[in-house]
């Protein structure tokens, strides 16, 4: 009767692991590497993770919008091989050249993330518009989209140095890598659409209960066609940091695995798969944890094959974690 | 003769609450038996206590002679107890046979043996009088074929009890008379078919007795031709016809000066099945009530007043003006608010808070710059929790861990707060205990008497009787009556939700 009242008075463990438990394993890793690994606590160490997570972490953010409208994007990774195979053609003058590295640079940037973007579109098309399951539309280019970018590169390796575009992967701001500050803002500006915005409320709605939504005056597809829009957007953003940290893009390679990475991050970080929960802040802690277990077992001399199998089992945890804490 | 089946005293509960309180029901060999009632009345629960889905609590069970307890539906089976249910369990694109021997495949030497599947399958459906090439996929035939093979399928060479959940509810006419003459040559062979349904002819048709349930308790057997239609209606409501004890709920009595000018009309809405020719209106300030039995196409008309479905046929005018809302965003800018009946799927977002789920759709009008303004909200928040009394901890808690009443003012809080001219009450008391029951009884009242237009579907009848200012009765979706309050009596109400009152008798009572 008087529900109210006993989920006031009593903490259930499960509800309080599904809250912090993200926190507490990172919080835990830290120290176990403070105390064992050698060298943990230098500057060199957390850069090198921050710019090992950046990526999956912008790409996670879009994810992390996908996801909580009870959808999901298996696209990413091809979206960020075509933003990363057009780039290069740009800004090396492949299609038009422009004389100004500069404004090449920007249109090279620009266009690629806008065409990220379309491709998004076009998965929320498919599934607002058909209803199509979004695992279904999303595998759509997910296949093609690799194809795609081996199309337009002819399957060669692009490669360039050209540091006016690389700073985007290599560049520091007071010391800080720029693509840091990137994730940063996007993770910031994500956090306030989530949190203070009418469409983010609106997102966490429809993953909650679409029809609800729905019959509340929602515009259920124009919501769904925005967030996969804008996880095309993040995809692009990313394909374009990875190419400019390699020096070359290799369209076969070029954010391989990324949706898997994406979605772990963001099952970890404590956002609902099945929607109607979502925590931009846990998707980063999520990616932070991932990385940094990967981290802590190759600096302890385990191979990166079983690093596999322990974020296969950290993510199964993540998972189960916040079934029970449903439940309750 | 002893019955084939007879269940006795059956309890079962749910989390404490009473699903089945001494049911009884018997089943003589070869009897079409129709089994009735309400909505949650608990017709599914004891067919799930039978075919072993469920557990009883209580009570006994005796099938074929024997005492019967039933581990799984599919112990049900085997012994000889099949359930047919309304969609067709089928594997399209695959042959007659296979549809039919799926999961009992004859196996020769490890091996699928066809020769046998086919022979099985051509003399199983020889039974119903179907001569197919059972070697052609199932989806070559027609909806009532395809209807019959899933009938064939489940009711085998073995059943001596056959459960028939709904099973006209997707079919036209012409599947329906084969349906009959299917269950005809069951009763014939000496297999009794339980059939629930809710359309009153159907039961006349085909059935030979009647147990009808009310608040999860067996209320009366009788022979179909012993029991006349407004009996039947008023047993499974729960109302005797020549009592009427005084105010059965919190609705009093309305000064009709606060009735205004119409403000919706409907002509002829159709969609399909479910809604044929639906004619209503509805003024400013009055509280119109759909009645109805379950099926009879009141939810379905109110999904297309607010945008929800699109109707086949039909006009509408809201303030004058042509109204046909292509979705529920263009239905709440006109001015509507719409009260699902099915809280849990339809109207809260479990994981949201009673703030988030209150500004739901007021939201995008209140934050016209996309920020939200917590201040402004949380102020509309409080004033709806201190004015509907809404018992929680806070704004803050989520809507899942309030009471059923509770959740219903947060959605009725949804839509007030939209200062809407019309809105749609579907089911509003269901499943919220008595005072919260009365409370919002007062409330519907006395948004009515400040101007708002509320059409309210019940389907308790003195809630529709009582808190109605204008009653219109729809049949198998058409509409078949309309009462002003002082003519909508419980038998006059009763009498055309079983039966449908003819034109001349529909005039006749308007004027009255």
């Amino acid at each position: 009767m008087s529900n109210s009242t006993r989920s006031a008075n009593m903490v259930d463990p499960f509800d309080f692991l599904a809250r912090y438990g993200t926190l507490i394993a990172l919080a835990l890793l830290i120290i176990f590497n403070i105390a064992f690994t050698r060298n943990f606590a230098t500057m060199q160490t957390l850069n090198v993770n921050l710019t090992q997570v950046c990526t999956i972490v912008i790409v996670a953010v879009g994810m992390t919008l996908v996801i909580g409208t009870g959808g999901i994007d298996l696209s990413v990774g091809s979206l960020m091989a075509i933003s990363g195979a057009l780039a290069p053609m740009i800004f090396l003058g492949k299609i038009v050249p422009i004389d100004n590295i500069y404004l090449a640079v920007a249109v090279a940037m620009l266009a690629s993330i806008l065409v990220a973007g379309l491709f998004g579109l076009f998965n929320g098309w498919l599934v607002a518009h058909y209803r199509i399951q979004p695992i279904v539309a999303t595998l759509v280019l997910f296949i093609a989209g690799r194809g795609i970018a081996q199309v337009m590169t002819n399957g060669n390796l692009q490669t360039f140095r050209v540091p006016e575009f690389q700073f985007i992967g290599l560049g520091r701001v007071f010391g800080i890598p720029f693509q840091v500050i990137l994730m940063a803002a996007i993770v910031l500006v994500a956090y306030y659409v989530l949190k203070r915005t009418v469409f983010g409320r609106q997102i966490i709605a429809i993953g909650g209960n679409e029809r609800a939504a729905e019959l509340s005056g929602v515009a259920v597809s124009k919501v769904k066609l925005i967030v996969y829009a804008v996880s095309g957007l993040c995809a692009g953003v990313a394909g374009l940091i990875v190419i400019a940290i390699n020096s070359s893009s290799d369209a076969n390679l070029v954010g391989l695995g990324m949706e898997l990475d994406a979605i772990a991050a963001v099952a970890v970080g404590g956002t609902f798969l099945s929607g109607g929960k979502a925590t931009i802040i846990g998707t980063l802690l999520g990616a932070m944890t991932i990385q940094l277990v990967r981290y802590t077992l190759l600096a302890n001399g385990v191979p990166d094959a079983a690093a596999l199998v322990v974020k296969a089992a950290i993510i199964v945890l993540a998972v189960w974690i916040q079934q029970q804490g449903r439940q309750a | 003769m002893s019955p084939l089946l007879s269940m006795t005293h059956i309890d079962k509960r749910f989390a404490g609450i009473p699903a089945l309180s001494s049911a009884t029901f018997e089943v003589a060999p070869g009897e079409v038996h129709a089994l009735i009632g309400q909505n949650g009345a608990g017709k599914s629960t004891l067919i799930k206590v039978l075919t072993g889905y469920h557990k009883r609590d209580a009570g006994e069970i005796v099938f074929d002679g024997a005492p019967f307890e039933a581990t799984s539906p599919h112990h049900a089976q085997a012994s000889g107890i099949s359930t047919i249910y309304q969609e067709i369990n089928l594997v399209p694109y695959r042959s007659v046979t296979e549809n039919i021997c799926l999961g009992r495949e004859a196996r020769r030497f490890g091996l699928l043996d066809w020769k046998r599947m086919h022979a099985e399958a051509e003399s199983l459906l020889e039974r119903f009088n179907l001569d197919l090439d059972v070697r052609r996929p199932l989806m070559e035939f027609n909806t009532a074929t395809q209807q019959l093979v899933a009938i064939a399928r489940a009711i085998g060479f073995s059943a001596k009890l056959v459960i028939m959940d709904e099973p006209t509810s997707s079919l036209d006419e012409r599947e329906v008379a084969v349906l009959f003459e299917v269950i005809r040559q069951l009763k014939q062979d000496g297999v009794s078919v339980v059939f629930v349904s809710h359309k009153i002819d159907e039961l006349y048709a085909v059935c030979d007795r009647v147990t009808i349930m009310r608040d999860g308790r067996t209320v009366k057997t009788a022979a179909m031709q012993e029991i006349d239609r407004i009996d039947l209606v008023s047993s499974m409501l729960g109302r005797s016809i020549e009592k009427n004890a005084g105010h059965a709920t919190a609705f009093t009595s309305r000064d009709p000066k606060k009735i205004g000018a119409e403000l919706l009309s409907a002509r002829n809405m159709a969609v399909d099945q479910s809604v044929q020719d639906v004619s209503f209106d509805i003024r400013s300030g009055e509280i119109a009530g759909f009645a109805g039995l379950l099926g009879a196409g009141r939810t379905e008309t109110a999904r297309l007043v607010f945008g929800v479905d699109r109707p086949r046929n039909g006009a509408m005018k809201f303030e004058g003006q042509d109204y046909s809302p292509r979705n529920p965003g263009e239905a709440i800018a006109a001015g509507m608010g719409f009260c699902t009946e099915d809280r849990k799927s339809e109207g809260i977002v479990p994981e949201m808070s009673v703030a988030e789920n209150m500004m739901l759709a007021l939201m995008p009008k209140l934050n016209r710059s996309g920020i939200i303004d917590e201040k402004a909200q949380r102020a509309i928040v409080e004033r709806f929790i201190a004015q509907l009394g809404i018992k929680c901890s806070g704004p803050d808690q989520k809507i899942r861990e309030l009471s059923g009443g509770n959740q219903q003012k947060v959605l009725l809080a949804r839509w007030l707060a939209m200062n809407p001219r019309l809105l749609i009450l579907d089911e509003p008391t269901r499943g919220i205990d008595i005072g919260a029951k009365g409370e919002i009884q007062t409330l519907i009242k006395s948004l009515a008497d400040q101007g708002l237009a509320v059409l309210m579907i019940s389907s308790e009848l003195e809630e529709v009787i009582e808190g109605a200012d204008r009653v219109f009765v729809l049949r198998e979706g058409k509409s078949v009556a309309e009462l002003q309050r002082e003519a909508a009596t419980e038998d006059a109400v009763m009498a055309a939700m079983a039966e449908g009152a003819g034109p001349a008798q529909e005039e006749a009572r308007v004027e009255q």
